[in-house]
């Protein structure tokens, strides 16, 4: 529970309609620069993390991800360095932190042990892509006895009784994907998209919702006000960091509220 | 219980909730086509006509002469229209996308005989059609590129991790997660999420059915062993599961031993030590990684055999011990490849040709009253370049290079 209480409590404060959650890539372009980015994401006041653990297969993510995974593992990214890292991070500042990987990384390296290590280090939930519900029991039963929330993601096409299903599994909240397709390209929103939102609001029994994909300017989160708990921010501070340097985190941040 | 999709501890769906209910689809069209005999009998008779099915079982009498042991024979999947059994896999799922209604196909190919075969499906049945090749085999298979565009398919060059056969089908996820209405992504081996395994060996059995009852029908016996390519696993499982109720077959998968096994260039999951099990591309099997999980660059001069993971269906007969596999290196599938040739006048492609290797190794060891049979997955015209380029030959080089001039003028 200890995930879904810290949103609660931050959306609890009358200055906040929408919580922001961003997304880095764990030894993209270095794990300096990524301790850069992190502290101007929480000086500017970022609620959620989510740090993705590279893996050679990232079956769900567009090319700006997909290079960025690339590059971390040829530069020689483990995930031993990664755990220590998020250890620093999570020692360091507040902000509540997530992983973000892809199921053989769990796997590889244990099932149990990664939840021990998570746990211990101050991680609060996981976001695994490509793991439904209706595979890796021992990860359903762990996430519960080591209290870290598995993240569930709903997407346009998932029917109500399908979201029904999944909120059945789900801790924290919901990732409601904003459109089809993978992470990096603009999403339109259309009456398509309110429709969608609504549905999701239905299906995901009280748990807050966080809606990501194409999120990228202060135009879109003041859209998603009202209608989510959090916008994420994915491929748009990668693109940013590519472009401008890790300065200009703070600034962008800063100017999405 | 048993889940569906798991043999033994291998498979799964490991898929993105985007696609829940494309896989719902897929798997209700696939159930009610398995359990309806007009479709299998629609399936065979468009196999027929279309193709060349039956095809036929070559008893390779100079080659047996040669060894002097089994007599040798090979079930010709090369005769099949476009000229591997990549045709047999993807006719099926074409008369499956009739009944779903889908108005488009993807696929990834690695040695381009995918590729080429659904490009082809998709001109006769009016689909549009996208391939996703790595980069790295749009260079050796260029032959399959060429005729994949004349048939009318569009041909992407996967840019993203090692450019192999992994990296296209992670870029085919990526098209069918923005565009699973209107398209069907054909999955071209015994991999990834279920239901494809159990689909594709499915319309692949048709090469066990034929080949069991031609060797009775020409033999008068069943054969001691048989021997497949290991790829993805489709050839091998289609043959395999002609034999696997009887336990005296003995059953022989060959896997792409590149530069050795023990070099760490090859492409050997279940032949050599260096594969673990994990979870990647929706399935659960036993993958060339490394102690993280990362998937580890494979080598083979075929395309079709490089490749990181392999059939859950294979991974559980390997662990019953009902599959031996081995392995062969690029060497000595030249040197396979060129006594094939010699000997009995047919060309098999260089994944096929590994095939060949094991049996070749193992069948003076038999009597002469004993059978085996090869699977010959495919025909080599695709390989015209490697090959030309292996054997180091003159003439062929000339005419590359008069080609060029000609070109550059
Ligand atoms: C001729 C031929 N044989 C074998 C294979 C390997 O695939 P599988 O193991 O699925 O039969 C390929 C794949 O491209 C091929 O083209």
């Amino acid at each position: 529970m200890q995930l879904e209480e810290s949103i609660r409590h931050e959306l609890a404060r009358p200055e906040k309609d929408i919580l922001l959650m961003t997304h880095i890539v764990l030894g993209y372009p270095s794990l300096e620069v990524n301790r850069q980015v992190i502290s101007q994401m929480v000086a500017n006041g970022v609620e959620l993390i989510e740090m993705q653990i590279p893996f050679s297969e990232p079956m769900a993510d567009g090319p700006t991800i997909v290079r960025a995974n690339q590059e971390a593992l040829a530069a020689g990214t483990t995930v031993a360095a990664c755990l220590e890292f998020a250890e620093e991070m999570c020692r360091t500042h507040k902000t509540s932190f997530l992983f973000m990987t892809y199921y053989n990384i769990l796997y590889k390296f244990g099932i149990e042990e990664f939840f021990k290590k998570a746990r211990q280090i101050g991680i609060k939930g996981f976001i695994i892509p490509d793991l439904p519900p209706e595979e890796g029991e021992d990860f359903w039963r762990l996430a519960g006895e080591y209290d870290i929330a598995p993240i569930l993601i709903y997407a346009p096409t998932s029917t109500e009784a399908r979201m029904q299903e999944l909120a059945k599994s789900a801790q924290g909240f919901i990732y409601c994907v904003a459109r089809k397709g993978v992470t990096g390209q603009q999403t339109d929103f259309d009456n398509d998209f309110e429709s969608y939102m609504a549905r999701c609001r239905r299906g995901a029994t009280g748990l807050p919702l966080a809606v990501g994909f194409g999120i990228s300017s202060r135009a879109d989160i003041a859209y998603l006000t009202g209608k989510a708990d959090i916008g994420v921010i994915g491929t748009a501070t990668i693109n940013l960091v590519d472009k401008e340097g890790p300065e200009a985190v703070g600034p962008f941040i800063a100017g999405l509220r | 219980m048993q889940k569906t999709g798991y043999y033994g501890q291998w498979g799964g769906a490991y898929i993105p909730e985007i696609l829940f209910e494309t896989f719902q689809e897929l798997n209700a069209a696939f159930a009610a086509a398995k359990a309806d005999p007009a479709f299998w009998q629609e399936y065979v008779g468009l196999m027929a006509t279309y193709s060349c099915r039956p095809t036929p079982l070559t008893h390779a009498a100079n080659l047996s002469e040669h060894f002097g042991g089994a007599q040798i024979y090979i079930k010709r999947e090369d005769l099949n229209h476009t000229g591997a059994h990549k045709a047999n896999n993807v006719m099926g799922q074409g008369l499956l996308v009739k009944r779903m209604g889908k108005k488009r196909v993807i696929a990834e190919t690695g040695a381009g005989q995918h590729g080429v075969a659904t490009a082809t499906m998709a001109a006769k049945f009016g689909l549009e059609c996208t391939i996703y090749m790595g980069e790295e085999d749009v260079m050796r298979q260029r032959p399959n590129v060429f005729w994949m565009e004349k048939l009318g398919a569009t041909v992407v060059p996967v840019t993203s991790g090692s450019k192999t056969l992994k990296d296209a089908i992670n870029e085919a996820f990526r098209d069918w997660v923005t565009r699973m209405d209107d398209t069907h992504y054909v999955m071209g081996t015994v991999c990834g999420p279920h239901p494809f395994p159990e689909m594709v060996a499915w319309f692949q059995s048709i090469i066990g059915q034929e080949a069991h009852e031609q060797i009775n029908k020409q033999f008068g016996a069943l054969p001691a062993r048989v021997y497949a390519c290991v790829g993805g696993g489709s050839n091998a499982m289609g043959i395999f599961q002609g034999f696997l109720e009887h336990p005296e077959v003995e059953l022989i998968g060959v896997e792409a031993g590149g530069h050795g096994v023990d070099t760490g260039q090859h492409a050997a999951r279940l032949a050599s030590k260096d594969a673990s099990a994990g979870v990647a591309q929706g399935y659960h099997t036993m993958f060339l990684q490394n102690n993280d999980g990362q998937m580890m660059d494979t080598h083979s001069v075929a395309a079709g055999l490089d490749y990181i993971g392999v059939s859950p269906i294979l991974a559980d007969l390997w662990e019953q011990g009902r599959v031996r596999f081995a392995a062969a290196t690029d060497q000595e599938v030249m040197a396979a490849l060129e006594l094939t040739m010699k000997r009995e006048g047919i060309i098999p492609a260089l994944e096929s040709s590994h095939a060949f290797v094991q049996a070749y190794k193992e069948a003076g060891t038999l009597r002469p009253d004993q059978a085996i049979i090869v699977n010959m997955s495919g025909r080599g015209d695709k390989d015209i370049f490697t090959v030309a380029h292996a054997f180091d030959d003159p003439s062929w080089k000339e005419f590359i290079r008069k080609k060029g001039a000609e070109y550059a003028a």
